[in-house]
C-alpha cells in the first residue's frame, strides 16, 4: 500500500491558502508530469501539414475519436464539448499510463494519482457540474423532467422521479469512484504478485518454482491488462461524461 | 488504505492541485490546440472534398467535350460520305456521258468504215468483171476468131460470175 502513499516533497508540507493545506505532493507531480507530457504529445501535433506526419496522425487521429464519440453521443451540439472532453480523456489515459512505467527498475516510483479518489472526485465533479450547469442553462427548471421518462404513468410520477433523481445524484460517485477502484485494484494486484514473487523466491527455489514463477508469468500477462484497463478507464470516463451531456443537451 | 487514512491531510492538496493541472490541460491543451488541430483536419477534409469536387466537374466536362466532338465527327463523317457519294455519281455520269460519245464516235467510224468496204467490194467486183470480161473476149476472139460484142460478153461473164 506504500506505493499509493502520499508525501510532501521538496519541504513543501507547510504551504497553504486559508488555512487548507496543498503541499507539492508526488501525487501533485505526477499530475503535473501528465499535464506536461500531453501538452507536449498535442505540440508535437501541430505542424499543420497538410499531409500529416507519423506524430500528427496520432494526435488528430486522438481528437478525431473524440469528436466521433461527441457526434456520436451527443449529435450536432457536442461539437463544444470536445476541448473538455479531449482534456478529461487524454489527461486520464496519459496519468493512468504514467503510473503503470515501471521507473522502480530505475529506482524512481510512479504514482496513479487516478488511484486517489479524492483526484478523481475532482473530475468527477466537474463534470457533473458542466452536466448540471448546461441542462438548467439550456432547459431552465424543464431539466426535471429528465428524471421521468415518457410514457410513465401518472401514478407511478413521485416514485420514478425519486428513483430517477437518486441514479442521477449518483453518477459522479460511480464516476470518479469507478476509475480509482480500477486503477487500484490492477496496482494492488500486481503488488500481491511480485510479493509472491519475491518472498517465495526469498523462501527457496523449490517454492520459487511453484509460486514464484506462476505468479511471475500472470504478472506480465496482468501487466498488459492493466495497459487495456488503463485506456478503458479513461474511454469509459469520457464515454460516460458524453451520456450525461447528451442528457443535458437533449434531454429526452 | 492511504487513500482513505491520509484524506484528511491531503484532499485540500489533491483537489487544488487537480483543479490546476487539470485547469492548464483543459485551457492550453484543450482550448489553445484542440481546436487548431480539429482545424487543421476540417482544412484537409474540405480541401479533399473541393479537390473531389473539382475532379468530378473535370470529369463531366471532359464527358460533354467528348460527346461535342463525337456529334461533330459523327456530322463531318457523314458529310464526308454523301461527298464521296455524290463524287462518285458525278464522276460515273461523266463516265457514262464519255462512254456514249465515244460509242457513238465508234458507231460512225464503223458504218463510215463498212460503206468503205462494200464500195471497195463493188469497184472491185465490177474490175473482176471487165477483167474477167476483156480476158473472155480475147480468148473467144484468138480460139474461135471471133469478134463478140462487147454487151454479150459481159452479160455472159456476169451470169458466170454469179452462177459459177
Amino acid at each position: 500500500m506504500h506505493q499509493f502513499s502520499i508525501q510532501p516533497l521538496f519541504g513543501s508540507e507547510g504551504w497553504s491558502i486559508a488555512g487548507y493545506n496543498i503541499a507539492f505532493t508526488n501525487s501533485t507531480l505526477w499530475m503535473a508530469i501528465a499535464a506536461v507530457t500531453l501538452a507536449f504529445f498535442v505540440a508535437g501535433g501541430m505542424k499543420r501539414q497538410l499531409v500529416p506526419g507519423r506524430w500528427q496522425m496520432a494526435v488528430e487521429s486522438f481528437t478525431g475519436f473524440i469528436d466521433g464519440m461527441l457526434a456520436a453521443n451527443v449529435g450536432p451540439g457536442g461539437k463544444k464539448y470536445v476541448p473538455y472532453i479531449f482534456s478529461l480523456f487524454m489527461f486520464i489515459l496519459f496519468a493512468n499510463f504514467l503510473g503503470l512505467l515501471p521507473l522502480g527498475v530505475i529506482g524512481l516510483h510512479a504514482f496513479t494519482f487516478t488511484s486517489h479518489f479524492s483526484a478523481t472526485g475532482v473530475l468527477a465533479v466537474l463534470s457533473f457540474a458542466i452536466v448540471l450547469i448546461v441542462g438548467f442553462a439550456k432547459h431552465k427548471l424543464h431539466f426535471f423532467s429528465l428524471f421521468v421518462p415518457h410514457g410513465t404513468p401518472v401514478i407511478m410520477i413521485p416514485l420514478i422521479f425519486c428513483v430517477e433523481l437518486i441514479s442521477f445524484l449518483v453518477r459522479p460517485f460511480s464516476l470518479g469512484l469507478r476509475l480509482f477502484v480500477a486503477m487500484m485494484a490492477g496496482h494492488v494486484l500486481l503488488e500481491v504478485l511480485s510479493s509472491f514473487v519475491i518472498s517465495s523466491g526469498n523462501a527457496g527455489i523449490g517454492l520459487f518454482a511453484i509460486a514464484g514463477l506462476p505468479s511471475f508469468i500472470l504478472m506480465v500477462g496482468i501487466c498488459a491488462l492493466e495497459l487495456l484497463v488503463a485506456g478503458i478507464q479513461a474511454y469509459v470516463f469520457a464515454l460516460l461524461t458524453c451520456v450525461y451531456l447528451n442528457d443535458a443537451e437533449n434531454l429526452h | 488504505m492511504p487513500q482513505i487514512a491520509q484524506l484528511a491531510a491531503t484532499y485540500s492538496s489533491q483537489i487544488f492541485w487537480m483543479l490546476i493541472f487539470f485547469g492548464f490541460t483543459f485551457f492550453v491543451v484543450g482550448r489553445g490546440m484542440v481546436p487548431k488541430v480539429m482545424d487543421t483536419v476540417a482544412q484537409r477534409d474540405k480541401q479533399i472534398a473541393d479537390d473531389l469536387a473539382a475532379a468530378e466537374r473535370a470529369r463531366a466536362q471532359a464527358d460533354a467535350e467528348e460527346e461535342a466532338w463525337r456529334t461533330r465527327e459523327n456530322a463531318n463523317r457523314a458529310e464526308a460520305q454523301t461527298l464521296i457519294a455524290e463524287a462518285r455519281a458525278k464522276a460515273a455520269a461523266v463516265t457514262t456521258e464519255r462512254l456514249a460519245t465515244a460509242q457513238v464516235a465508234i458507231d460512225a467510224t464503223l458504218a463510215e468504215a463498212e460503206t468503205r468496204i462494200s464500195q471497195a467490194r463493188r469497184s472491185a467486183a465490177a474490175e473482176i468483171e471487165d477483167v474477167a470480161a476483156d480476158a473472155t473476149r480475147e480468148i473467144v476472139s484468138r480460139i474461135a476468131g471471133l469478134t463478140l460484142d462487147d454487151g454479150a460478153v459481159r452479160s455472159a461473164v456476169k451470169e458466170n460470175l454469179v452462177h459459177g
